[in-house]
């Protein structure tokens, strides 16, 4: 770091490294080991409701939880908000 | 007891052939009888980062086809005298590499009393790279502290717990770590570089070694020495501590912080 650094602004890449692979692994871990099925199910689903209402593709999640003796597929769609009035 | 180590990272280029050739050499210094095997079928380069490259005749897929037998194929270190190395073909046949094959190679080096086999995986998660960690019972997982190869790394920790033969007959799974090397101290505490804490806290594994980026890595491959041979060297330092602690010792990690600079050069320095 010399004289000149010091009045530079200095954004601090690591911290958005680090930010963007912590959400990047754990969504590729929670895909780990599911079926094969579960892209395909996200993708038609979304198809499926984007025929009624227009939501982000990333509004729509499917997971996949394993708890003793069975598995439960969780579905989240957050709706867009309504315009007031 | 044998133990077959392999060295992966998933990514290309961050120093694999590197870090099985130097892990190779640290074992065999400390009297362990040493095998190094090439799974890079097609795209041999271990051999030249052990300075052998003259001194191959039969390779790993002549072996595997009966073309010759393991010991006219194993080349022995001039160096130091139980590390053997068992370089690659460079045919294009990709199903060259079986599964059987790679196993009755491993059962012969494990009848033949060697200590440990170090597997140099090649790059990808295609064949090479599956049979190379299949019968390992430790995983070297090498990374840059550099976001492409610390996911390629957690995609090959996916790998190594689901499609390895450990994990399959549930022997415990294969035991894994994390190998840091490129590390650079002073563009981590610029706030430009991933840190040994961040890496070990997105992957959740212990690290056993963390080399800094250093000139004698290419120094030494250019020559032919593994950079563990080349005794004044951080990168060669570092890489015995490695091999301490997969030996089981305990050494704190070092070369974590940049070397104190003079006054001029932290005033002007870049």
């Amino acid at each position: 770091m010399g004289l000149l650094s010091l009045f530079r602004s200095k954004p601090n890449s690591a911290s958005i490294a680090k930010e963007r692979l912590r959400i990047i692994v754990a969504q590729e871990r929670g895909g780990r080991g599911g079926p094969d099925y579960l892209p395909l199910l996200r993708r038609e689903l979304l198809q499926v409701i984007h025929k009624y209402v227009n939501v982000d593709p990333e509004a729509v999640q499917i997971n996949l939880e394993r708890e003793a003796g069975h598995e439960v597929l969780e579905l989240s769609v957050a709706l867009p908000q309504k315009p007031p009035g | 007891m044998t133990e077959i180590i392999v060295v992966t990272s998933g990514k290309g280029g961050v120093g694999k052939t590197t870090t099985s050739a130097s892990m190779a050499c640290g074992l065999a210094r400390r009297g362990k009888r040493v095998a190094v095997i090439d799974f890079d079928i097609g795209l041999r380069n271990l051999d030249l980062i052990m300075g052998c490259e003259r001194r191959v005749v039969y390779d790993f897929v002549n072996v595997i086809n009966g073309d010759c037998t393991l010991k006219q194929a194993l080349i022995k270190d001039k160096r130091l005298e139980t590390l053997h190395v068992l370089a690659a073909s460079q045919t294009r046949d990709k199903d060259a590499l079986t599964e059987d094959g790679v196993r009755r190679v491993l059962d012969e080096l494990i009848a033949d009393a060697f200590d440990y086999i170090i597997c140099d995986s090649p790059a990808g998660i295609e064949k090479g790279a599956h049979l190379a960690m299949y019968f390992a019972d430790r995983a070297v997982v090498v990374v840059n502290p550099e976001i492409s190869s610390v996911r390629d790394s957690d995609r090959i920790l996916g790998l190594l717990a689901s499609k390895t033969h450990r994990s399959a007959n549930g022997n415990g799974g294969v035991k894994e770590h994390l190998l840091l090397t490129r590390y650079n101290p002073r563009r981590v505490a610029n706030g430009e570089m991933l840190s040994v804490e961040d890496v070990k806290e997105i992957l959740g594994l212990d690290v056993i070694g963390v080399v800094p980026e250093s000139p004698d890595v290419l120094a030494a491959s250019n020559a032919g020495v593994p950079v563990i041979l080349s005794e004044t060297s951080d990168a060669a330092v570092a890489y015995q501590d490695a091999v301490a602690r997969l030996l089981g010792e305990e050494l704190p990690l070092r070369f974590l912080e940049e070397p104190k600079r003079g006054f001029f050069a932290r005033m002007f320095g870049g």
